[in-house]
Order: structure tokens, then sequence, then C-alpha cells
């Protein structure tokens, strides 16, 4: 059975601040007492370490970089939405409730999405006031722009570079209260295990990879903040060591994983270049803005330089489908499009692997409109990290780009308070499912971690400590810390002693494969019944066949990497299975079997329930739970962009 | 500048020779060197340091330690030394950003660590840049409550200044600096920094506390004293100039100055 989401009785609007205020709190002498472990230092781990540590929790807090300030929020570039109405452009919380709701294709909690878009304006007055450098109008206000198929322009930025100045506010933040003490900070650790206490998460086991060791930690509660796994797909936007281990590691351990099939696809990457390439590059969605998007009609055109391709022979196929979003369509929209017109033998660009994967994004008419100073000035470093990369000039001829995995909207299960179904156990930012449903809206992640990390955790975490209280409190020195790392350093063993020939890279690169074609943007009940058993055969040949050299007692990144993949063939299947169960598309799942000519169809008859998966053992089949969505405010509706 | 791609030249390889350090931690190192036959010229400098590890691992010898995350310049984990040059050599790029088209067939290529006092090597090619953490930690932010900001707006900045602030801002920690330095200085960090914070009204309360805080962390961090080499500037993959050390400098005697006046009872201002 489900356990309870615990959905606050009351109006909709109401919910958060009258459930708020009964929410139980912990005496400020007694706060020093309990330990708090924050897993992740992104801007849901960040701003949730720092704001209990600020209010007198002891908070220990890890990642696996060399500074809590290189977690993979650095890299967002677009912006983060708010709706604080600053253009006087009819925005208002309930306008961005239901953008994200709709944007989520009906997928969502109803009560989680409002409360998101409730603490959206607190997030950008707390963000200002640590001198995060958003744009300005002449004026001295801020500035925003519109953003990912938004009518409104709520979204703020810096640069291209907002996750980077809103993860450094978070990072100012978390080392203010590790100078004062409140934080203790352990860098180049890696989750590898959660520690079960008389059913509640008292702990968890890390191994520091700078010198090898293994060991538990023991706390009152955990609180997991470790991102998303899209790295599952191997190329992805994500940085190389974004990982499922510590979220999958808890779901062994009986945290049920909700929606793993989720995953969004960003429409606007640099294409795949070759087959050494180890990931993919994200250009922001914000270029949608001012470029164009199109293909050659013909497909005899398309190895032809761009400039000589005239104007009635180009297709400009967002602007033809959906004319009223035009190339700001929805991005699970704008991917299947782009991917559409591949398939049909119109892409562009070098072909790798015998086909060309690519769409222009072209700039021609905005620059001619606008100059090419304002396109420099808003686009500048994103023009100049493609000149990198592909070795093109973006001013010169259009950019090109092909969709990527970017996202992953599925995590743990937590009910409103994000806690997962293991008392003590939260879980916050990407790794939860909790609030884009089937689909995320643009600038809507960053929203959401700060949000959890600022304003949701710190209040439901105390609710938690407050119910367990001070007696009775595990040492760390019980059966289950030790067995947990027993287990631990029998499985590092194991990936040390197989000693076969291949590396675990070759494996991560044959599962990326396998999900790409079968889980990514279009699914069939056919292709994932045979990804699930391709998988589990790459599963069994990486257990005999993979090579890590080295005996893991110092800094060992193949070590690391083979863990990680490891983890990833387990959690590929479950995936998969999510997706070949759900008979319906919606969002960033596409079901072929299901679809009006190209649009999704979704069927909320059987579908409108949120998928929590148990794990039941190596090799056994997981159970699926269904937590049926309850709207009493919006009615479902069918997504139209056109 | 950047090299653009030749028409069809995405499928080019080039054959290289590497001298690579090696080192465990506390013990003294050296170069090894490996061939490899074929990087494709699109290829990213990592991805050929992947290239030489996979070659290392089928082998069953042991692959580098390097550092490396987001591989889109932006965390400031990458940190190889390049042909002597941290970063290597295109101005305005990290290690994980540096194509392979900048370099030619036949080339050797001199692949180490970062190299100062105040980094110590963990393994290979990736060292302890902890320090930087410690100067953050003693002043780099303004003090703010969770949930007490005033609301945004009421505080206007001048476009300016907010520009200013966030060409500052753009400092990924990366250490290239400090790399580059003959005196192993980190006053390119630190002054990016301040002057991020205390050019902004929200951090002009803490200003001078802020300045001496993060100058004291810096020198006890084992972070040499600047005397403006400019090698720093030089190397920043973000454009950090050396105005920010000026301004550090300004702000750091300012505030000493005026904590002098403030322990002789003369009025106070913020004050260390
Ligand atoms: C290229 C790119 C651009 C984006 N642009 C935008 C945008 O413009 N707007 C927007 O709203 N969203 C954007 N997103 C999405 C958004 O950036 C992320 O969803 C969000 O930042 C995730 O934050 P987080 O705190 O949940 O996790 P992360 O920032 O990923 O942090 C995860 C943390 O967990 C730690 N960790 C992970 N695993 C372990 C482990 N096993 N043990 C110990 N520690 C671990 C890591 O060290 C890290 O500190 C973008 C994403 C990408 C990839
Ligand atoms: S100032 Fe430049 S070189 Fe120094 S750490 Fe910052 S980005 Fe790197
Ligand atoms: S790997 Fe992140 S900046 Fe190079």
């Amino acid at each position: 059975m489900i356990p309870d989401a615990k959905i606050p009785a009351g109006p909709l609007a109401q919910k958060w601040q009258s459930h708020k205020t009964r929410l139980r709190l912990v005496n400020p002498a007694n706060r020093r007492r309990y330990h708090v472990i924050v897993v992740g230092s992104g801007l849901a781990g960040s701003a949730a370490a720092a704001s209990l540590g600020e209010l007198g929790y002891e908070v220990s807090c890890f990642c696996y970089q060399d500074s809590p300030r290189r977690a993979h929020s650095i890299a967002a570039q677009g912006g983060i939405n708010a709706a604080k109405n600053y253009q006087g452009d009819g925005d208002s919380v309930r306008r961005l409730f239901l953008d994200t709701i709709k944007g989520g294709d009906y997928r969502a909690r109803e009560a989680n999405v409002h409360r998101l878009a409730e603490l959206s304006t607190a997030i950008i007055d707390q963000c200002v006031a640590q001198g995060v450098p958003f744009a300005r109008e002449y004026g001295g206000h801020l500035a925003n722009r519109s953003f990912g198929g938004a009518q409104v322009s709520r979204t703020f930025y810096a640069r291209g570079q907002t996750g980077q100045q809103l993860l450094l506010g978070a990072y100012s933040a978390l080392s203010r209260q590790i100078g004062a003490g409140a934080v203790r900070m352990y860098p180049r650790h890696e989750m590898l295990d959660l520690v079960l206490v008389g059913g509640h998460a008292k702990g968890i086991v890390t191994r520091n990879l700078a010198t090898g060791e293994v060991r538990s930690w023991a706390a009152d509660c955990v609180v997991l903040c470790t991102g998303g796994y899209g790295n599952v797909f191997y190329l992805s936007t994500n940085a190389q060591g974004c990982n499922v281990t510590a979220t999958h590691r808890a779901h062994r351990r009986g945290a049920l994983f909700a929606n793993p099939c989720y995953t969004q696809i960003h429409p606007t990457c640099i294409p795949v270049h070759g087959e050494d390439q180890s990931k993919l590059t994200l250009m922001s969605e914000s270029l949608r803005n001012d470029g164009r998007v199109w293909v050659p009609r013909d497909a005899a055109d398309c190895g032809k330089d761009p400039s000589s391709i005239p104007e009635p022979d180009r297709d400009y196929f967002l602007e033809r489908k959906y004319p009223s979003y035009g190339n700001l369509a929805p991005r699970d929209i704008a991917s299947r499009a782009a991917k559409e017109v591949c398939d049909d033998g119109r892409g562009v660009g070098p072909a790798v692997g015998g086909r060309r994967l690519g769409v222009y994004l072209d700039f021609a008419s905005s620059i001619s409109r606008l100059g090419e100073g304002v396109i420099r000035e808003r686009y500048g470093n994103l023009f100049d990290m493609y000149g990198n990369i592909t070795g093109e000039n973006a001013y010169r001829r259009p950019m090109r780009i092909y969709p990527a995995v970017h996202y992953t909207m599925g995590g743990l299960w937590v009910d409103y308070n994000l806690q997962s179904n293991i008392p003590g156990l939260f879980v916050g930012g990407e790794a939860n499912f909790s609030d884009h449903g089937a689909n995320r809206l643009g600038a809507s992640a960053l929203m959401q971690g700060l949000a959890d990390g600022y304003f949701v955790l710190p209040s439901t975490v105390a609710d938690y400590l407050a119910g367990v209280g001070l007696a009775g409190r595990p040492s760390g020195e019980g059966a289950e810390y030790r067995q947990a790392v027993a287990e631990t350093n029998d499985r590092v063993a194991r990936l040390l002693a197989v000693r076969g020939k291949e590396t675990a890279r070759s494996y991560h690169k044959r599962l990326g494969r396998i999900v790409w074609e079968a889980c990514g943007m279009a699914r069939s009940r056919e292709g994932l019944t045979k990804a699930i058993a391709d998988i589990r055969a790459l599963r069994d040949d990486f257990w005999r066949n993979v090579s890590v050299p080295g005996d893991g007692a110092d800094l060992t990144p193949e070590l690391e990497r083979a863990g990680r993949v490891a983890d990833f063939l387990e959690f590929g299947e479950l995936m998969c299975r999510d997706a070949l169960v759900r008979e319906e598309s919606c969002g960033g799942h596409f079901r072929t079997e299901h679809q009006d000519d190209g649009e999704a169809r979704r069927d909320d008859a059987r579908f409108a329930h949120v998928a929590a998966w148990e794990w039941r053992g190596e090799g056994a089949e997981p159970v699926r739970h269904a937590e049926p969505l309850v709207y009493e405010d919006v009615q479902f509706t069918t997504r139209s962009y056109k | 500048m950047v090299k653009e791609n030749a028409p069809g030249g995405h499928d080019a390889t080039l054959r290289l020779t590497l001298r690579v350090w090696r080192q465990r931690r506390g013990q003294p190192g050296a170069f090894e060197e490996h061939t490899l036959a074929a990087v494709p010229t699109s290829a990213s400098f990592l991805e050929m340091m992947d290239l030489l590890n996979e070659q290392l691992v089928r082998a069953g010898k042991e692959p580098f330690a390097f550092d490396h995350d987001c591989r889109e310049g932006i965390c400031g984990m990458c940190s190889m030394t390049i042909n002597g040059m941290p970063h290597g050599p295109l101005p305005g790029v990290t290690t994980c950003q540096l194509h392979m088209r900048n370099f030619r067939d036949g080339e050797t290529i001199t692949v180490e660590p970062w190299r100062a006092r105040a980094f110590p090597v963990l393994r290979d090619l990736a060292v302890d840049r902890s320090g930087f953490d410690k100067v953050i930690q003693a002043g780099g932010f303004i003090s703010v409550r969770t949930g007490s900001a005033p609301e945004a707006n009421t505080l206007p900045v001048p476009k300016p200044v907010a520009d200013a602030a966030m060409d500052a801002a753009e400092c990924i920690g990366c250490g290239a600096c400090v790399a580059s330095c003959k005196n192993g200085s980190a006053m390119l960090f630190v002054g990016a920094k301040v002057t991020h914070l205390n050019l902004l009204p929200q951090g002009a309360p803490e200003a001078d506390r802020r300045a001496v805080a993060m100058v004291r962390a810096m020198d006890d961090a084992g972070f040499g004293n600047c005397t403006n080499y400019g090698e720093c500037q030089a190397h920043c993959p973000k454009g950090i100039t050396l105005d920010v050390i000026a301004r550090l400098n300004r702000d750091y005697l300012g505030a000493r100055l005026r904590g002098f006046f403030a322990s002789t009872g003369k009025p106070r201002r913020g004050g260390d």
C-alpha cells in the first residue's frame, strides 16, 4: 500500500500557510542536540544545510566534488521563475501554479505545485539579499524575460549563468554556517548506503573519495538532495559525476521510487559529434526567444550550406505546427518535433552513425532586426561556448541543435512534507519526484530546489525531529551501522575483484544506447520489453567482465565510475518497466501506441496517478503502487499549444 | 581565437605523444609517456584524456586521476597545466572546453597538475583546493537569515553596478590564477569575491570585515603574496581582471585604517 501523501485539508491557496502553523517546532535550546545529515550541496542541499545550521541544528553536509560550490546546479543557464509580476503582464501565483500543472501534463500534485508557486517570490528576495547579481534594468530594478513557453515574463536571470549565481549565493550561506561551526562539510565523500534503525533513516555510509575510507555516520534524520539520474542515458547535459547511487541505494533500503520513466529531453543541445563524446552541452532554451528553428523542406538540400537555401525551401516546423507558441513550444513537444523531421531524413549537420541528427536554430532575422550587438549581449557566452565545441560561428551560420537528456522528473517518492515512505528520510530538489509531473517547465527546477531547501525542509524536518524526540537515539555503534559498512566494503571489493577486460565507461555507453533508443523520445511495448532483457544481459556481463585497476585505497575515479554504472544498470531496468506499464502518452513520456497523429494521448481514466515502485530484491520483480492524483481545484484538460 | 573547423574536418584525427604527471599523495612524482594513435579533432581535451585512460584500463594499468565534472566550463573542477599553461593555450577557455582541433598531428603534449604550495597533489593531476573554501568561509558572504530578506525591488541597484558585480562574480573558483602565479597568490580569486560583494549595496555593511577576514584566511591557507606579475589575469578562463586586486587592496587598507581609528576612539564603520 502506498503511504499517505499527507496533503493538508482546506482551500488550495491556504494549505501551506495553515499546515506550517501546525508543524511542530523544536525548542531552540535542544536544536544543537539533533544531528541532521544533508547529502548534496546543490541548490536544494546547500540551501537546506545552511538554513538548518542557522536554525541551530548540528548539520553535516556531504558532496562528491572537491567543493560544495561545484554541484551541478552551477550549470543551469537560463533562469529561475517567480510570480513577482514585476512586468505587470498579468502574472500571479495562481497563473504560475496553473502553468506548472498544465506544463506537467496533469501528472503533478496540486498542493505541492501551489506551494511552489507561493514560495517562488520569497526565493528572489532571499537571493537578492545574498548578493546574487541578477540582471537589472536601467532604473535599477530587476529584469525579467519570458522563457520556455510562458506567456508572461517571470524569469529572473544572471547572464547565461543563473544556476551558477544562485548556487554561489547558497554556497555563501552554507560557507557562513561552516565558518560559524554550525555545519560540518565533507567534500569528496560519496554516499553509498542508507542506514535504517528501527525502520527510520538514522545514518548513511560514505566512501571518502580521496582516501578510500568507508565509514558510517549516525544522525537523527537524513536529507537527500543528490540531484537527478539523467546520466543513466550516458550522454546527457548532466555533469560527469551525476548519479542515481544515493537515491537508488535508498530505494534498495525500502524507499519508493516514483515515476522513473518521466525524463526530460531538452530540445536545444549541441548535436552529438562523435563516438568518443562524453557529454552533451545544452544551449539555453532562452535562445528560442530570438532563434527560429528550421530544416530544409527537401531532404536533398540537407547537405547544402544553409545560407544557400532560400526561404521558401525551408520548413520552420515549430511555427508551422504550433502557430500560437511557435519556437517557444514546450520542451517535450519541441523535442519530438525535431526528432520527427530528422527521422523523416531532413536532419542537418555531419552524419554520425550514418544519420544527420540536427536542426537549425537560426538567428539571422533577429540579428538583422536587433543588430549583432544585442544578440551578443543576450547570448554572448552561449555563442562562445558553441564556437568552442563545434568550431562554428553562430553569428554567421545557424546553430545546429538536437534534443538531449536534460532533467529527470521522477525521483524518490515523498509526501507533502518531502518525507519519503521511510520515516526520517527527506528528499529535496531534483532527487524527489514531487512538483513537475510528467514534464518540467523551463526555469522551474532552480525554483523548486531553492523552495525545498530554504523554505520547506527546514520546517518539515523540525516537525519530524520534534515528533521523535531525543530519547533512545542511535549511537552509531549499533549492528545496523556495522552491517551497512560491511556490505559496502564487500561491494567495493567485488568491483575490484572482477578483473575483467572491459571499462566501466564502455558498459555505460552501451546502457545509454539501449535506454536512449527504447526509453528516450519515443517508447513502445516492443522496444521496452527488449530493452529490459538487454539491460539484464548487460548487467550480468558487467559483473563478469568489468575492469577496475588498483586497490581503491586512494583517489580512484575508475572505481567511482564502476559503482555508479552498476547502479545505473539496475535502475535503467526500473525506468523501462515504469515506461512499459504506463500505457499512455503524457509529457516527456511518449508511447508510440498512444497518439493521435503525433500528438500525445493521455489516459486519465487509467493513469491519473503517481507510480511508486518498491524494491523486492536483486532479480525479483519490483512492485508498483499507485497514488491517485486528486484534483480539487483544476480540471484535467488536454494540453494544446497549437 | 578558437580555431574553426575546416569543412568536413569533423573526422580528422591526430597522433599524439603525451607526457603525463603520475604521483601518489605524499610521494615524489614523475612524468610518464604514452602515445595515442587516433584522437578525433572534435574531441575535448578531457575526452582525449578519457581515451588515454580507457587504453590504460584495457591494458590492466591504472588510469590517471584528474578532476572534472560539468565539462562545460562552469563548475571550475577541471584543472590541468597543459604545456606549462594552466587550462592550456587558449585564453578564456577551461581545460574541459579546450578542443583537440587546437593541437597539431604528431605533437607532444605535457600535462601536469596545478603547481602551488597551497594546492597539494592528491593524486596524479588532482590537487586539494580546499584553501579556497576556507577563504570564502571567513567572509565571502552577506549575512542574511533565511526568510528574513526584504522585498527584492525595494533596493534598486544601478545597472552598471550590478553588471560590474556580475563580471566579478563570474569567477569559477578553478585556481588557475594561483597555479599561474610564481608566488602562488590567490589575490585574483579573493579580489573577485570581495569585488562582487563589496560593490553591491547589500554587501556594504560587512565590507570592511569581509576584506580583512578574507585576506587573513588567504594568508593562513598558505597562499603567497601578490607582486603584480599579472600572470593570473592572463590565465583566468573567466576574464577576471587585475582591477579586482586593486579593489581588494583598497578595501583592505581602508578597512585596516578605519579599524585603527576605531581602536583609537574615532568613528567606526564596520571594522574587523
Ligand atoms: C545544463 C543544465 C542547465 C539547466 N538550466 C536550468 C535553468 O535554466 N533553469 C532551471 O530552473 N533549471 C535548470 N536546470 C535544472 C537544474 O539545474 C537542476 O535540476 C537543479 O539545479 C538540481 O539541483 P539539486 O540541488 O537538486 O541537485 P544538484 O545541483 O545536481 O546537486 C546534487 C548534489 O548532490 C551531491 N551528490 C550526488 N550524488 C551523491 C552521492 N552519491 N554522494 C554524495 N553526494 C552526492 C553532489 O555532489 C551535489 O552536491 C538545468 C540543468 C542542466 C543540466
Ligand atoms: S579568478 Fe579566474 S583563474 Fe582564479 S579561480 Fe577565479 S576563474 Fe579561476
Ligand atoms: S569540468 Fe567543469 S569547468 Fe571544466
